[in-house]
């Protein structure tokens, strides 16, 4: 799975009727600072409430279909977790609360 | 599969319910011959209860959810063994300092 932070939505009308009700979210690559990396934004299915600023865990491939929201969707990235804290060697490298 | 480090922990309380409460661990993936860091760092489920600066084996895609009870959590990286050794051609370039490992 992959840290991304929440930068956006997207609404579409025309769709496949599997996403039918699935909220859209914007989101680019971050470090486990929560820093953005230079990969560009990808859109992923909402599966945990996640909103903007958020950072999320996203679940790709065949994991993403692994939600109540998206078990037939043509999907192949979903935030699965919203994450609150990130330790590394015994530091908060990242904490919602912070944000 | 590939070699990684662990180099921390995600703490996310709000999850997808099929999630349970795994473990979620910061892995740094690795150079296999010179165990530097090379390639990004990711977020992995963890069966095995490898700790920080431990070697480990990921094992990634729908394979992955073969082990442990994560055959319908959405994940996509896992822990699924934790190194005890590694040798290349000059011998081992790596021992587990684990007090529970085999060697």
């Amino acid at each position: 799975m992959i840290l991304c932070q929440v930068v956006g939505t997207a609404v579409s009308t025309r769709k496949d009727p599997q996403l039918q009700g699935a909220k859209l979210l914007v989101v680019v690559e971050v470090d486990p600072h929560g820093q953005a990396l230079d990969k560009g934004t990808i859109v992923i299915i909402d599966a945990v409430g996640a909103g903007r600023g958020d950072i999320v865990l996203v679940a790709t491939g065949s994991a993403a279909n692994l939600t109540p929201q998206t078990t037939q969707s043509p999907v192949d990235a979903t935030a699965v977790a919203i994450v609150d804290t990130v330790f590394s060697s015994g530091q908060v490298m990242y904490s919602s609360h912070n944000q | 599969m590939i070699l990684a480090k662990v180099i921390g922990t995600v703490v996310a309380d709000a999850r997808v319910s099929s999630m349970g409460g795994q473990m979620l661990r910061l892995v740094q993936l690795l150079d296999g011959r010179t165990l530097e860091a090379k390639g990004g760092i990711f977020v992995a489920a963890d069966v095995t209860g490898a700790g920080d600066g431990e070697l480990v084996m990921l094992s990634s895609g729908a394979s992955a959810r073969k082990a442990g009870k994560l055959q319908n959590a959405p994940v996509d990286l896992v822990i699924i063994a934790i190194i005890d050794e590694l040798a290349g051609a000059d011998g081992a370039i790596y021992r587990s300092t684990r007090k529970d490992g085999v060697v």
